[in-house]
């Protein structure tokens, strides 16, 4: 099976949708280098390029990607949903 | 790339500066001169007019960056010879004395106590002469190292860091390990990778050095008591998946591969040796590539996401893209296609090994998506209100 999530570090608590993802989807998520890193149950509709939450996030903790904190929860976020602006916030401005 | 592919054809300069395209530009000082630039451009086939708003009552650092951005674009060696054209002599040859240390073909001509009509007669006569000089200049090879280049990206979406950025890196690792010289910048996009920045520092003065020019921006942004969202990570932006500063940021750094950083630079401030240099500069994308081309750059690569279709008047601008609904519906503005990149079907080397290819068929004369398109973008960076 094909992979529809890219990850830039295996323990990111996001991935980008590389393909446009329906919900109920089964997503495959894979490493840049093409390692497994698991399949996640995709909640909603997530367009191509948008964040995909791979795991619980509860509201008020940091977001990492990249293996860096790239923003805040402002509400919890569950696993499979899209992750965007109207759930996290930058921490800068 | 093998080395032995590497057949570089450019204008060698008076100055030995390398130049891949063969302008002669029409350089007016100020907004009252377009008129009469557009009027030579227009008589004078082989010329081009570079047209914009501002050089009226600036003053101080303001005043200085739209001089040095105006000689600079006058520098630059991809122009062959270069005519200013002024409302009053003072400035206008304070411009043309800037472009002529090259020790290329420059003459300015101002247009009070002549008019309009009398100065394109006389700016045009002489632009005749600098076109059909310039038309019998010839390519000759030139080494890798020797090229300047510089790289910014725009309408980004999350394909940059996962693709594009770490594409161009990897090309900008190749080109500074030849020798060459290349420029990144954007200030306010770096907002949450500073410290990586900071770390890729050749030297500490040069770390806290950028880590001013950062904070700097920081407290004016700060002074402004607003939220960037919607401008920094821009409406594109969010549109494409990007979510914050800190986001954008990471992605956008991947660009700059493992180089050093060597200096910072003012904007429009010609690099002093080789490797990568951060200039302190906007992220908007008509300014950033002419402050480039005002430093010195001969080719810009301009990654995207969701499709910025930025030119600029003398640099052509190669555009890189993964995003394959981005290749897909704005084709006739992409240059280098990556998408393959996001199936895991393109490795990083052999993007990097495409852009190398596409990077010196542009060299060679290979016109860009950009350049046929007419995108002559030439935004001058205002640092605060004229007088």
């Amino acid at each position: 099976m094909e992979h529809s999530i890219l990850m830039h570090e295996p323990e990111d608590d996001v991935g980008v949708a590389v393909v446009d993802l329906k919900a109920g989807t089964e997503a495959r998520a894979v490493t840049l280098e093409g390692r497994y890193i698991g399949t996640v149950k995709v909640t909603e509709d997530i367009p191509l390029g948008h964040k995909v939450a791979m795991r619980d996030i509860p509201e008020g903790e940091e977001v990492i990607k990249y293996g860096r904190p790239i923003g805040r929860a402002t509400k919890s976020i569950a696993k499979g949903s899209h992750v965007h602006i109207h759930n996290i916030k930058s921490m800068r401005w | 790339m093998r080395k032995e592919n590497l057949k570089l054809m450019g204008y060698r300069r008076e100055n030995g500066r390398i130049g891949v395209r063969n302008h002669v530009v029409i350089i007016p000082v100020d907004d009252l001169s377009n008129a009469a630039a557009e009027g030579v451009a227009h008589l004078v086939r082989g010329t081009m007019a570079i047209p914009h708003p501002y050089g009226r009552l600036q003053f101080g650092e303001d005043l200085e960056l739209t001089f040095r951005t105006l000689i600079g674009t006058g520098r630059n060696p991809n122009v062959a010879a270069a005519i200013v054209i002024g409302i009053e002599p003072n400035w206008t040859e304070r411009i043309v004395q800037g472009i002529a240390e090259t020790g290329k073909p420059v003459e300015g001509f101002s247009i009070e106590r002549s008019g309009d009509l009398k100065t394109v007669e006389a700016a045009a006569r002489r632009a005749v002469q600098f076109v059909q000089w310039a038309s019998e200049l010839k390519r000759e090879p030139f080494e890798l190292g020797e090229l300047v280049v510089s790289a910014k990206c725009g309408e980004s979406d999350t394909t940059l860091g996962l693709a594009s950025n770490p594409a161009v890196g990897r090309v900008l690792e190749r080109l500074v390990e030849a020798g060459a010289t290349a420029i990144f910048g954007e200030t306010s996009e770096i907002t949450g990778a500073e410290d990586i920045v900071a770390s890729q520092a050749a030297t500490p003065e040069v770390a806290e050095e950028f880590m001013r020019a950062f904070r700097s921006y920081q407290e004016f942004i700060k002074s402004q008591g607003v939220d960037l969202l919607g401008s920094q990570p821009t409406q594109g932006n969010i549109r494409g998946g990007l979510s914050t500063i800190e986001e954008k940021a990471l992605g956008n750094i991947q660009k700059i591969g493992r180089n050093k950083v060597q200096s910072v630079l003012a904007p429009a401030e010609e690099p002093k040796g080789p490797g990568l240099h951060f200039m302190d500069s906007s992220s908007a994308a008509a300014e950033m590539v002419t402050l480039c081309a005002a430093a010195g750059s001969v080719v810009h690569f301009f990654a995207t996401g969701q499709g910025n279709v930025v030119g600029n008047p003398i640099v052509p601008v190669i555009k890189l893209c993964a995003n394959p609904v981005t290749v897909r519906t704005m084709s006739e503005h992409i240059d280098v296609d990556l998408s393959d990149m996001l199936k895991l079907k393109l490795s990083l080397d052999e993007a990097a090994d495409k852009l190398m290819e596409v990077l010196v068929r542009t060299v060679n004369g290979r016109l860009t998506a950009a350049e046929v398109l007419r995108h002559d973008e030439f935004v001058l960076t205002k640092l605060y209100r004229s007088a």
